[in-house]
């Protein structure tokens, strides 16, 4: 059964490179702009995806804001959850982990980087 | 779409993602038959490394980052000065037999050292209190601080123990930089999870340094293979990973009889993902943890 990434940022550019890295390494792909469209793509979907890769930075709802909603709902507990994001402070990334995501992912990144990274969540 | 938001959203993308060795732009032209059996026989006359022609690719990734880090107009250029300049030989052949490493590099291996290696150590040596770690091919350290942070991280029971974790490694320039423990955000990024990360690193500027505490455990000294071993205690762990490919098979049948007297005789030795003793040694024998392969050896041996 193939694997589904949920990737959420605001910039269209950034989700076309990674989504089409991630269809290679045999991803579904589903995208959202900002969290309160990824909390709705979660929504409107019957499986949850195997892992969302969230920016930081976003209007509306930031990935932060989009973690600490999705970690009040058990239904979406088996969601592992990668901050990619160029915010490269230890603060952030231990409110990050904190809040509950899983793994953080610093930009600039590889795709080799990117690829090690999931192996890390066990992907 | 406004242009100047298009403009930055490709330009945010384009700087979020890292296509290449980076900084200076080195052209680059395919080097000639004569100058790879050159790069050839200078790493199997001093460094005892055999790069048959399928790692051709690798003579020329290797030696494209030195290219473009000194500024050479190619990599062609780089090997004419090669034959003629002894410095820049030499920084040939370290660009030649270092490897770009991962944390936790394979995942695998860890998992083996955290769920059963590591406990069983801790009842067999419960009289000593010792635990001694080769790290056979360290790099630029990430193998030897890796192993520091499982024991660290999972293992509280092994503070008062005495840890010592030998991290050594033909090259230098590469030991150098391991005691340096500072690590660029793309380095430290590679398969290092997030929370070990902000555990036992601090960022200094663009940098991310070790900690004290890990780096009190890691003893890092230059050592080739090759040559004539130093004395060395017992070892309890061994991990030779990722450079037997790089030596023909009496120099990994020199390693491997020499290891037979250095591992402790219930001690593991732990090699690369591919890589394989059962040709090389017959006093070693496979043994599956969890869901790595590593070798320990035959009871009786000597």
């Amino acid at each position: 059964m193939k694997r589904t990434v949920l990737i959420v940022d605001d910039s269209r550019a950034m989700r076309l490179v990674m989504a089409r890295y991630l269809r290679e390494l045999g991803y579904e792909v589903l995208e959202a702009a900002n969290g309160r469209a990824a909390l709705s793509q979660l929504e409107a979907q019957a499986e949850s995806p195997d892992v969302a890769l969230v920016d930081w930075n976003m209007p509306q709802m930031n990935g932060l804001e989009f973690v600490q909603a999705m970690r009040r709902e058990p239904r979406w507990s088996e969601v592992r959850v990668m901050m990619v994001t160029s915010e490269t402070d230890c603060e952030r990334i231990e409110v990050a982990l904190c809040a509950g995501a899983d793994e953080y992912l610093m930009k600039p990144f590889t795709l080799e980087i990117l690829s090690e990274k999931l192996a890390v969540l066990g992907l | 779409m406004p242009s100047s938001g298009y403009d930055r959203d490709l330009r945010n993308t384009s700087n979020a993602f890292q296509t290449g060795p980076n900084s200076a732009v080195t052209e680059t032209k395919m080097l000639q038959a004569a100058d790879y059996d050159y790069i050839r026989r200078l790493v199997r006359e001093r460094a005892a490394i055999v790069l048959d022609e399928t790692k051709n690719y690798l003579i020329e990734t290797r030696l494209q980052r030195l290219a473009s880090t000194e500024r050479f107009a190619s990599v062609a250029e780089l090997v004419a000065l090669a034959r003629r300049d002894s410095a820049i030989c030499r920084r040939v052949i370290e660009a030649m037999t270092t490897n770009e490493t991962s944390w936790m590099r394979d995942v695998h291996p860890f998992e083996g050292l955290r769920h059963h290696i590591v406990p069983e150590m801790i009842r067999s040596r419960a009289g000593t209190r010792s635990l001694n770690v080769w790290s056979m091919a360290c790099s630029s350290g990430q193998e030897p601080y890796s192993i520091a942070m499982v024991l660290r991280e999972y293992f509280p029971q092994l503070l008062p123990w005495t840890l010592r974790i030998l991290a050594t490694d033909i090259s230098t320039e590469m030991i150098a930089k391991a005691k340096e423990g500072a690590y660029s955000q793309l380095e430290i990024n590679r398969g290092l999870p997030a929370s070990l990360m902000t555990r036992y690193f601090k960022r200094d500027g663009l940098q991310w340094r070790v900690n004290d505490d890990l780096r009190t455990v890691v003893e890092f000294r230059p050592m080739n293979l090759n040559e004539m071993w130093p004395t060395l205690p017992r070892m309890d762990i061994v991990f030779l990973r990722n450079v037997l490919i790089y030596f023909d098979i009496e120099t990994r049948r020199s390693i491997f009889l020499r290891l037979r007297r250095v591992l402790a005789p219930d001690g593991y030795l732990i090699l690369g993902g591919a890589e394989t003793a059962l040709n090389l040694d017959d006093q070693f024998e496979r043994v599956t943890v969890g869901r790595s392969v590593v070798y320990r050896l035959r009871s009786g041996s000597l």
